[in-house]
């Protein structure tokens, strides 16, 4: 198999980036989106050409780490996965595709198509966890928590923080991804005493950090890897009004 | 040098509380003084970084990731093990201890595994207050599910995501942490080497994977929570970034390696379906509950599986293990497909597969229950493979997994070099020569919980004596500059293959000769093999970019040097033990039908290798069977 792609190529933050073509030939639809990168790579390094660069890490869909824009979409062309679960054979012999970085204000540019999300980290760093010290635990059984709560945060919670929702966002929002965070925890006993708190402070970050407003367009539910319903935004919305008149 | 495990005294159940009771203490207003450096952020490093720094300490916390939420520890599935007996179906601590130590067979100490046990319910109770969503009852009771060798209900889980739901909680609990300026996080950051002043560990030389840096940092103590090293096969089921570089480098600076070769392969991961490969993806254990697995009865048969009829299929774990069948143990599980492959019966495009049949579930069950059991899996399977698992069998394959053997660890979990400790997967401790599923985010969490802030006190109650250390001190120099000179000569060798050239064939190697089964001159030969690799990637390897900045050709350059290093070892210690046990299988030593002869008269023993400028000296640490007595495993 063989395509063209057509990548993204920025030496740094600072310096101007374009998109750049390869040809490249002996892919096997067996291999994944990431592996036929790897090859291109490889042939790359042969010609004495530096790589290029792109993340991953776990790639099983979990970790989080990868995330390309692959001809226009976020994690490419199928709905609810990530880059590393999308294959070869979703493509055609001869196909063009074009990668490009994450776009939003928020996820600097540190190289190719590398990004840096640690704005994710800071909105987690300002309440997505209950302040309660190791050793401190009650008796796992003793706050029972019924199974549609539990189910509902865990839903919640399945958040894999690559950073799709912002992506994809016409404005860069980051509204899905705090949302998910507040509300696993904001749902479940442990975590009501600091839920307004949490709220304030988590969409305070969220907005220092750069990210826009959500308007209802639906997509980052889209391209959740997890398809997180943006119900969870409206949630987040209705526990910031409560946590201004309760909080 | 005398390995001392530091096994308190007292009954197998009081040995704990002994140590606790006896250990030293460190005043709050002195804790803050002590500098602590935690090197990986999953379940182990996350857990100990947040806690020493709830206890008082200063603590610097270390990643190679963007985050330290993609931590490998993300991609457990399953669950976690614990000794709760809420199921009331006759667990107690006692008996998770037994079948843990009966599932390593008999080669792990009697003391660590006990205390693994007995700290398990308290951690389950930990990551409830931390906000893990659970699987739970309508009732609002939490639920448990069974696992492989073992006959109670004792796992805990939370849907097909286990791993993730405790690494965000334990990220979360970092971060709060972090908020509180107690630990201060350096993601994109790779320890390159261990700074070891006066034969005790003061600090590490990190590189900054996006300017190329190289820095100084020093500690008090320095805690490796560095994972598993499986990657040495280069196809597994880890992260593509998971190494064993710092726990070599340690060892090169004085550690102890233990049993390197107690490697874990998982019998249920996909087939690699071509050269260019780079990940085998796990498929939960779970599925062998109810999937049967077969391969034709005819060799190179190469009809689909849904035209082969029923009387000319090998349901070979069934024949072969009637009573366990399909649930037999990873490490049996995977030779015997193994066995298949080789004899020629493999299927798939590359005949390296065996199937893993839902016919008879789906036709005992209904498609719904089966659905609802495993959906998850189903889909992530189709994703990858395009194939509807519902309707013709998965096609399954043994893959590098879980890495038993670490560096040798007392059982205060410090390793050989004094202020040098080692946690998680990265040690030698609990699992023997044969992890059991949902024991390794058990043992992870355990040990960055719950043991080393309780154990690091000893040491560093001594430290508060000494002069704190100070990057200024020309060991830090001198270590810096070699680590300087090791990525220069990477750099310039400018040869004619690639990195990843060189890692497929140390992992053919490997796969070859020190991976489900092993003989001698297999294993001499792999020696060879390797040592000729290492000149000849030390000759004909090529990177291209430099050293100052963002460069993944070079990281992965440097991490498989110490791979190739490393595998040197696996083999040769592979080689010293004359038996089979766990995973490790000598087929010199085997029985007429092929289960595996242990020889514990000569080979109780945990192998612990020092490093000696490029040779390695074995030392012998007894395991000492006090209160149970080593049986013959039997799956019959």
């Amino acid at each position: 198999m063989r395509v063209i792609f057509k990548i993204w190529r920025q030496e740094s933050a600072a310096s101007k980036g374009e998109l750049r073509s390869y040809e490249i030939d002996g892919l096997t639809e067996d291999m994944s989106f990431l592996e036929a990168l790897d090859h291109l790579n490889e042939q790359l390094v042969l010609k004495g050409e530096e790589v290029i660069a792109y993340e991953y890490d776990c790639r099983e869909g979990i970790c989080g780490q990868c995330g390309v824009f692959i001809n226009g979409r976020a994690h490419g062309p199928h709905d609810n996965m990530t880059t590393c679960q999308l294959h070869m054979r979703s493509f055609k012999d001869g196909d063009t595709i074009v990668v490009e970085p994450w776009r939003a204000t928020s996820f600097p540019i540190i190289k190719d198509l590398v990004v840096d999300r640690s704005a994710f980290d800071r909105i987690i760093e300002q309440g997505a966890f209950i302040s309660a010290k190791t050793g401190t635990a009650p008796e796992a059984n003793a706050i029972p928590i019924p199974k549609t709560i539990a189910d509902a945060a865990m839903d919640a919670a399945a958040c894999i923080g690559c950073g799709a929702c912002v992506a994809t966002c016409k404005n860069s929002s980051a509204a899905l991804f705090t949302a998910a965070k507040i509300n696993h925890l904001n749902k479940l006993p442990q975590g009501k005493a600091e839920q307004h708190q949490r709220t304030k402070e988590m969409t305070w970050q969220m907005n220092e950090e750069g990210f826009g407003s959500c308007t209802f367009t639906g997509a980052c539910e889209v391209e959740c890897p997890e398809g997180i319903s943006i119900t969870n935004i409206a949630e987040m919305n209705a526990r910031y009004l409560k946590s201004k008149v309760f909080g | 040098m005398q390995l001392d495990s530091k096994i308190p005294e007292g009954n197998l159940e009081d040995k704990w509380r002994n140590y606790q009771v006896k250990s030293q203490l460190i005043n709050p207003a002195n804790k803050k003084k002590l500098n602590i450096i935690v090197v990986g952020s999953g379940l182990a490093g996350a857990g100990a970084a947040s806690t020493l720094a709830e206890l008082g300490y200063d603590v610097q916390c270390f990643c190679y990731q963007d985050s330290a939420r993609r931590a490998h520890s993300v991609a457990a599935q399953g669950g976690i093990n614990a000794a709760k007996n809420y199921q009331h179906d006759g667990d107690s601590v006692w008996r998770m201890f037994y079948d843990t130590l009966k599932g390593g067979d008999f080669r792990s100490r009697e003391a660590n595994t006990y205390r693994l046990a007995e700290l398990s319910a308290p951690l389950i109770d930990h990551y409830v207050q931390q906000g893990v969503p659970f699987a739970r009852e309508y009732g609002g009771v939490l639920v448990n599910r069974s696992f492989g060798g073992v006959q109670v209900q004792r796992t805990f889980y939370a849907r097909g995501q286990t791993g993730q739901q405790l690494l965000m909680a334990a990220y979360s609990q970092l971060y709060k942490m972090i908020r509180a300026k107690k630990v201060k996080m350096f993601p994109r950051s790779e320890m390159m080497d261990l700074v070891v002043i006066n034969g005790k560990a003061k600090g590490i030389i990190v590189r900054d994977l996006v300017t190329g840096e190289l820095k100084r940092y020093a500690a008090d103590a320095v805690v490796l929570a560095t994972g598993g090293y499986s990657r040495v096969f280069r196809l597994s089921t880890l992260a593509i970034g998971c190494n064993g570089s710092a726990i070599w480098k340690a060892h090169k600076r004085g550690a102890y390696f233990a049993a390197p070769s107690f490697t874990q392969i998982h019998p249920t991961a996909l087939p690699q379906s071509s050269e260019a490969q780079s990940k085998l993806t796990l498929m939960s254990e779970s599925l062998r509950n109810d999937g049967r697995i077969w391969v034709p009865k005819q060799q190179d048969d190469n009809r689909e599986a849904n035209d082969i009829p029923e009387d000319e299929r090998d349901y070979y774990l069934e024949r072969r293990y009637p009573s366990f069948g399909n649930l037999a143990p990873r490490d049996i599980a995977s030779r015997a497909a193994k066995e298949r492959i080789d004899a020629g019966y493999g299927i798939g495009r590359l005949k390296n597969a065996v199937y893993l049949d839902f016919k008879h579930a789906i036709e005992r069950f209904g498609l719904e229950t089966i659905k609802d059991r495993y959906g998850n899996l189903f889909n992530m399977y189709k994703k990858i493979t395009g194939i509807d698992a519902y309707t013709t069998p998965m096609l399954i394959s043994p893959a590098a997994h879980f890495s038993m053997g670490g560096l040798w660890v007392d059982y205060e979990l410090m390793t050989t070099i004094p202020g040098l400790y080692a946690i998680g997967e990265c040690n030698f401790s609990d699992h023997g020569a044969n992890r059991l599923g949902a024991n390794s985010l058990l043992q992870a969490s355990v040990d960055g919980y719950f043991i080393l802030p309780n154990t690091i006190n000893n040491y560093l109650a001594g430290a508060l004596k000494e002069e704190h250390p100070n990057t200024n001190h020309p060991e830090f120099a001198k270590v810096e500059n070699e680590v300087k000179q090791h990525l220069d000569k990477l750099l310039n060798i400018n040869g004619t293959k690639t990195v990843d050239h060189f890692h497929r064939e140390l992992g053919k190697i490997m796969w070859k000769e020190c991976a489900m089964s092993r003989n001698k001159i297999g294993l001499e030969d792999a020696v060879n093999h390797i040592e000729n690799l290492k000149e000849e990637f030390w000759n004909q390897v090529k990177i291209t970019g430099t050293g100052n900045g963002f460069n993944t050709e070079l990281e992965k350059a440097y991490r498989l040097a110490d791979f190739i290093e490393l595998g040197v070892l696996m083999c040769i210690d592979a080689l010293q033990r004359e038996e089979s046990c766990g995973a490790h299988f000598r087929e010199e030593y085997q029985t007429e039908d092929g289960e595996a002869v242990r020889v514990d008269k000569e080979y109780a023993y945990v192998s612990a290798w020092d490093y000696d400028n490029g040779d390695f000296k074995l030392h012998k640490e007894k395991l000492k069977f006090e209160n149970v007595t080593p049986t013959v495993r039997s799956y019959k």
